[in-house]
């Protein structure tokens, strides 16, 4: 047992001192391997790298000379068309590489009213039943925009705009096909779509420099004028900008009634003009013409024993439209500073019989001329900062209804048309961090109905998912 | 009579057609195509020098100018995304459509550099064919113009002799300022640099020069003065000897990075007009190369 531990004792004590005696000859030999590993690496490197640069430059050649060929001996269409195809050939192929470019936005606010949201209306305008008011107050959520678009085959393409209301009710908004190979200028699209009359009425609402339409929007066009139909434009061959366009449709919503009739309700003519003065200043005018027909198009009222009543409007609607807009930045380069200039002004004829439930259906010569116009100029003072300034007049103008004239009602029946010229102030300032998120506040001096001004603060936000979007000028 | 009439008619369809007509996205390609198109070429350039190519208005008269066009000549990797499809859509003109001759992308001409390999928004501005600034490196200038040259004579068959002769004087008169720029520029390989906005890998990738950081947080993304001077921590340890930016990038940050690290604050003319130096491409590439050797001498 002794000699048993004291032979270990001495084993260790062997093995303890036998690496300080080799430690100087293992440490030089140590480092003779690591210099040679090193060499034997970078060597290696380099090759790898020689044949890298090498692979390179025949990978580059090989493209050009594989491009050069395909250019000369086929169509480039074909070319492009054979690129992916030779990258992806290993991959299976996958039925939803042909999915439609998709985007959605996402739109609320923080709304504070001093007057009730419910009991909105423009004074001396008949309603145009659309969706007008300043929207709920507190926390509200706004539409919810979903839009889809693809080329459908080499002439044509389609793109389709849901809107989701906070109610839950799904709206669509755009629904269209649009030629891309008629060619000499000419377009043709059809289906549901914004009519192309004025400056603003195409812009989606997220496209807005304001949260909100002019009151001129609101009262002549509940907002926006959307239209089933047909469009076609035509580009003059010109270096300034010229463009016709005309639309004929159903008429489904304000200033036409859904008339529930064959042919054409509603139809539209417009013409653009618009060009550059030097690289800083870019501008476009135009002129529309808006004619509808409504039949049996109904408002709600209040007669003068406080009755609800309900008024409808059968004959002719005559509306011009005069916009212009111009867009300054120094050099051309609106990233750091711009300025928008942008202006409308409407007028509308309305001719044809009123009827009232007040004195049960009687009916009587209807006619009003009406105008309104809007001017906002937005300043970008530096890069994703921009403020605004707007405002909005209405001028209710002559209104001649002949139920009032012929002793049967008296004006206090229709409190809707009371004369009254509405009016707003608007300022607004926004932040946009990147491309896609747009955070706005706004406060208008809204005096649209009759003895109440409301003041209006907005505090909104804009946010853009999916597809990187192009925006009109 | 007859004759008169019919002469008359031959020399409008002689003057509708003597000229291949082209509208360029930028200025870079606007030069390229007037290079090889000479005297035959009617080059439109739809932005100046100092406009940001990512952010261009969808102006009526771009609309106008591509309505009649043969060819536009846009750089691709969706730089022009924002604005270039409305225009073509609203055009009226087949020819120029994605896909067809008359549309001609630069991007595919090269070798892209700085392609993600994930497609998210919070990484900021990317581009998923890959960064679309190609034209920094003047290699690329040549590729393009190789590519250019065979769609231009593509296009206007009659005038293809002309075209091919034209770039092949102007790849010569090319590829001698090149070595030019590259023996002026060397002892710039290895410097390191702090860069505004994402805009000029291809020109350091062709130089050797190392970019230690940006500026911008995200590309496209502005930089708040914090985190400017948390990039100026980051990167004093790699001594960035100037921080540069394009002529088109708003000059505060590169001005406070420049005051407060103390190095120089370049800018660099990015095209052709983007400095009164940079009149054509070459004059570019001299006022690119001067620029940089001025301050890091």
């Amino acid at each position: 047992m002794h000699r048993a531990s004291l032979s270990v004792l001495a084993a260790c004590g062997v093995l303890a001192s036998l690496p300080a005696q080799a430690a100087n000859n293992d440490l030089k030999s140590l480092r003779e391997e690591i210099a040679q590993m090193r060499q034997a690496y970078e060597q290696r490197i380099n090759a790898l790298e020689a044949r890298l640069i090498k692979a390179e430059s025949t990978a580059d050649s090989a493209q050009t000379v594989a491009r050069q060929t395909a250019v000369q001996q086929t169509s480039v269409q074909q070319t492009l068309a054979q690129q992916p195809m030779v990258q992806q050939a290993a991959m299976p192929t996958q039925s939803n590489r042909f999915n439609p470019e998709m985007s959605l936005i996402l739109m609320g606010s923080y709304n504070n009213l001093k007057q009730d949201p419910n009991a909105y209306q423009i004074t001396g305008f008949v309603p145009t039943m659309g969706e007008v008011g300043p929207g709920s107050r507190g926390f509200s959520l706004g539409e919810s925009e979903l839009v889809l678009s693809a080329n459908i085959d080499p002439n044509w393409r389609g793109t389709a705009t849901i809107a989701l209301a906070p109610e839950g009710e799904v709206e669509v908004e755009e629904a269209f096909f649009q030629s891309l190979g008629l060619g000499n200028g000419f377009n043709l699209k059809g289906g549901r779509f914004y009519s192309g009359i004025g400056y603003m009425n195409e812009q989606h609402a997220h496209a807005w420099d304001f949260a909100d339409a002019p009151l001129a929007y609101k009262a002549f066009l509940g907002n926006q004028l959307g239209e089933d139909g047909v469009q076609i434009r035509w580009l003059a061959p010109t270096d300034m900008f010229l463009e016709f366009g005309a639309e004929v449709g159903r008429g489904r919503a304000f200033p036409g009634a859904d008339n529930n009739k064959n042919g054409v309700s509603q139809g539209a003519v417009f013409a653009h003009l618009g060009g550059d003065a030097g690289i800083s200043n870019a501008w476009r005018v135009g002129l529309s013409w808006l004619g509808s027909s409504p039949k049996d198009r109904s408002f709600d009222d209040t007669d003068s024993l406080g009755n609800d009543v309900s008024n409808s409007f059968s004959g002719k609607s005559r509306m011009w439209v005069v916009d212009g807009v111009w867009k300054w930045s120094p050099d051309g380069n609106s990233t750091v500073r711009n300025f928008k200039l942008q202006g409308e002004y409407f007028k509308r004829r309305e001719d044809g019989t009123l009827a009232s439930s007040a004195c049960g259906g009687c009916a009587a010569d209807y006619n009003s001329d009406q105008s309104g116009w809007y001017v906002q100029g937005l300043y970008q003072f530096m890069p994703r900062w921009r403020a605004g300034l707007r405002h909005d007049a209405l001028k209710s103008g002559t209104v001649d209804i002949g139920l009032v004239n012929n002793g049967t009602l008296s004006l206090a029946d229709f409190p809707q048309l009371a004369a009254h010229d509405p009016k707003r102030n608007t300022v607004m300032l926004d932040y946009s961090p990147s491309e896609y998120t747009r955070f706005r506040l706004q406060f208008a001096r809204d005096k649209s109905g009759l003895g109440a001004t409301d003041n209006q603060l907005f505090l909104q936000y804009i946010f853009s998912l999916g597809a990187h979007g192009a925006h009109s000028f | 009579m007859k004759r008169l009439i019919f002469i008359f008619f031959s020399l409008l369809s002689l003057a509708a057609h003597a000229d291949l007509k082209v509208l360029a996205t930028v200025p870079e390609w606007g030069a390229l195509a007037q290079e090889i198109g000479g005297k035959h070429a009617d080059v439109f350039i739809a932005t100046g020098g100092l406009q940001d190519p990512h952010r261009v208005q969808a102006r009526p008269s771009l609309i106008a100018r591509a309505r009649n066009a043969d060819l536009v000549v846009a750089t691709g990797a969706e730089l022009e995304i924002g604005w270039l499809p409305i225009i073509l859509r609203n055009s009226g003109n087949p020819r120029v459509q994605p896909g067809q001759p008359g549309n001609f992308e630069a991007a595919r001409a090269v070798r892209m550099l700085e392609v993600p390999t994930r497609l998210d928004r919070a990484d900021g501005d990317v581009h998923a064919g890959g960064n679309p600034h190609i034209h920094t490196d003047p290699r690329n200038i040549l590729k393009v113009g190789e590519a250019l040259t065979a769609r231009m004579a593509q296009l206007d068959a009659a005038n293809a002799s002309s075209y091919r002769a034209n770039f092949k004087d102007f790849a010569e008169r090319w590829k001698a300022a090149m070595a030019k720029w590259e023996a002026s520029a060397a002892p710039l390989r290895g410097l390191h640099v702090v860069t505004q906005h994402k805009a000029f890998p291809y020109l350091y990738d062709w130089l050797g020069i190392v970019e230690v950081a940006t500026l911008e947080p995200k590309p496209g993304v502005e930089p708040a003065v914090s985190y400017l001077s948390q990039v100026m921590n980051d990167v004093a340890t790699q001594k960035p000897r100037m921080v540069i930016r394009a002529a088109w990038n708003s000059p505060q940050p590169t001005e406070w990075f420049s005051e407060h690290a103390h190095i120089p604050g370049v800018v660099l003319p990015f095209t052709v007009g983007g400095s009164n130096q940079a009149k054509d491409l070459f004059s570019l590439f001299d006022d690119t190369v001067a620029q940089l050797l001025r301050v890091s001498n």
